[in-house]
């Protein structure tokens, strides 16, 4: 597809792009922060990753390669049409390839491939807030923010413990930057948490929404928080993925028959296909029946 | 001896209409200093004023610190009297769900301040809320219900615990009983007066029930229009009145 003149590059004009990027760069000065900007209306609903798509349209250079991944896959609706977004406002070029992208846009996900320096990965957020559940007063949250008073994010693991004898968060789970923030990492499964720290590449998240930016730079400090006796644990479901046979990749469950009959297989689509290109077969595919395989779980997906 | 609590002339207005004026006093370490009047009287405003819910117009408020002998609590900075209103202070509301997180467990409640000031363990926090609500007279099997379950004498029970888990110096009470059916009173007010005497708490009780006064005040402050109109010991106060309004309030209470 090609760019269209009708837009500038990547749809935003200059100066809202300035006004993000100095955001952004606030964000990077004071990891984890939450930094408020003027978000725009952009031409797609709340909850779309309105967010992510201002920060990435802020990032992107012409030279760029763009990936977008929605909970791991690149083929799903919200990854396909952001990504046939940007192809048409800034005529760059997009892979599926964790390695090749130079900016990726993700919802809910970090990809399983480790990500090195030069690289921008870019969350779509939709309550940047952590302490929102718990205090639903802004005035007040801001204010446990500056004071560092955040005493209240344990008593939410507490309550998990109390009710469910173990940290129940699965997703969304609260970490402490640099030892000074805490921030809300956007919903990914808490099995990404480790990836977050320490990290060779920038980590932007954007929430259109909610009007706010943070980020962490490259190699930052991000723990978990947990008590001393139910320590943080990175969960997974416990099987190896169907098609590829790994056993370190986070996995989405899916029902394939009336039967429940079920199936786990990579979330992170381009490091299933990576591997089975590789020649890895999971229990549930036979060398070369891979694309209908594929097939069955892009309609189990999508449905 | 040094006060606890030293407060000097805090005047609050609310526009040219006054809150509280010109009130003064020291409360020493141990001492349940009692406020009374009728509503509108200002001892709501003078409350918050020395809790640090308000900003006075005039006035000191010396706390004597742990650390740093007495400071201005109203000069001193935000982290710093947060820090205080967490640890060495305590606030009881008139209604406990001022006080307490409704939507969070018994247990949750009481482990918030613990949890606020450092505490990372879970099993520590448990076995201590638990320990409260048992002196607090809440079955310990109650720990992971939500005060929405709650009766309301309840609630004002584990909004006490909530507030002394932490060992706190000093208690501010609005209206600890209000809203009470008398007998559930009487039980919270001997509750109080146990708790006060054990943990040689400092207390400062605002109230329009005497009787409350009569049974846990050490000493009393009877306020009318903003201002502190007759202040001294309980009972000299309520059995020999020597201003006209505490007369008035000393004969109005019904006699059963």
């Amino acid at each position: 597809m090609t760019q269209t003149s009708d837009y500038n590059f990547a749809y935003l004009d200059e100066q809202t792009k300035r006004m993000i990027r100095r955001a952004i760069l606030k964000g990077l000065a004071i990891p984890g922060y939450q930094v408020p900007f003027a978000s725009r209306e952009m031409p797609m609903p709340y909850g779309w990753g309105t967010g992510g798509v201002q920060v990435s349209a802020a990032v992107l250079r012409p030279e760029d390669t763009f990936k977008v991944i929605d909970q791991g896959a690149d083929d799903t609706t919200n990854a396909v049409s952001i990504r046939t977004f940007f192809e048409r406002t800034a005529g760059i070029e997009t892979t599926t390839t964790t390695g090749d992208a130079t900016v990726i846009q993700t919802r809910h996900r970090i990809p399983e491939e480790p990500l090195s320096e030069g690289q921008i990965l870019v969350y779509q957020v939709p309550i940047p807030e952590p302490l929102r559940f718990l205090e639903p007063r802004e005035s007040e949250t801001r204010k446990m923010h500056s004071l560092e008073e955040y005493g209240l994010m344990h008593v939410k693991l507490y309550e998990d413990i109390s009710r469910h004898g173990h940290i129940a968060t699965s997703y969304a789970y609260p970490v402490k930057v640099e030892g000074r923030y805490v921030m809300d990492p956007s919903p990914i499964p808490k099995f990404d948490n480790p990836k977050l720290g320490d990290m060779a590449a920038i980590q932007l998240f954007g929430a259109g929404r909610e009007q706010r930016i943070y980020a962490l730079p490259p190699y930052t400090n991000a723990v978990s928080l947990d008590f001393e006796d139910h320590p943080f644990e990175a969960s997974k479901a416990d099987h190896p993925c169907g098609l590829c046979g790994a056993e370190d990749s986070y996995l989405d469950e899916v029902i394939i028959d009336d039967d429940g009959t079920r199936m786990y297989v990579c979330s992170d689509t381009d490091y299933c296909e990576g591997r089975r290109a590789a020649g890895f077969v999971g229990a549930m595919a036979q060398a070369g029946d891979g694309e209908i395989l594929t097939t069955q779980r892009e309609l189990e997906i999508t449905a | 001896m040094s006060p606890l609590l030293s407060v000097q002339n805090i005047t609050k207005y609310y526009g040219s209409h006054i809150g509280c004026k010109d009130v003064s006093f020291d409360l020493y370490p141990g001492e349940v200093m009692g406020i009374v009047g009728e509503s509108g009287s200002g001892k709501s405003t003078l409350l918050n004023c020395m809790a640090g819910h308000l900003d006075p117009d005039a006035g000191e408020v010396l706390f004597d610190t742990r650390t740093d002998g007495p400071r201005d609590t109203i000069t001193m900075s935000e982290p710093e009297r947060r820090m205080l209103s967490r640890t060495d202070w305590a606030f009881v509301h008139q209604h406990a769900r001022d006080g307490l997180r409704m939507g969070v467990s018994a247990g949750g409640n009481v482990g918030e301040r613990l949890m606020a000031v450092g505490a990372r363990n879970y099993g520590d926090i448990r076995t201590k809320a638990t320990d409260w609500l048992e002196r607090v007279e809440i079955d310990a099997d109650r720990v992971d219900d939500r005060p929405i379950t709650f009766s309301g004498g309840m609630q004002q029970r584990l909004q006490i615990a909530r507030n002394l888990v932490t060992g706190p110096r000093l208690v501010f009470m609005d209206e600890p009983t209000g809203g009470l059916d008398v007998s559930v009173q009487a039980r919270l007010l001997d509750l109080l007066r146990g708790l006060v005497r054990d943990m040689g708490l400092s207390a400062i009780i605002v109230t329009h029930d005497l009787a409350v006064v009569r049974l846990l005040a050490d000493r009393l402050m009877v306020m009318k229009d903003g201002h502190v109109v007759e202040a001294g010991l309980t009972d000299q106060v309520l059995d020999d009145p020597q201003h006209a309004y505490s007369q008035l309030l000393v004969s109005s209470v019904l006699q059963v």
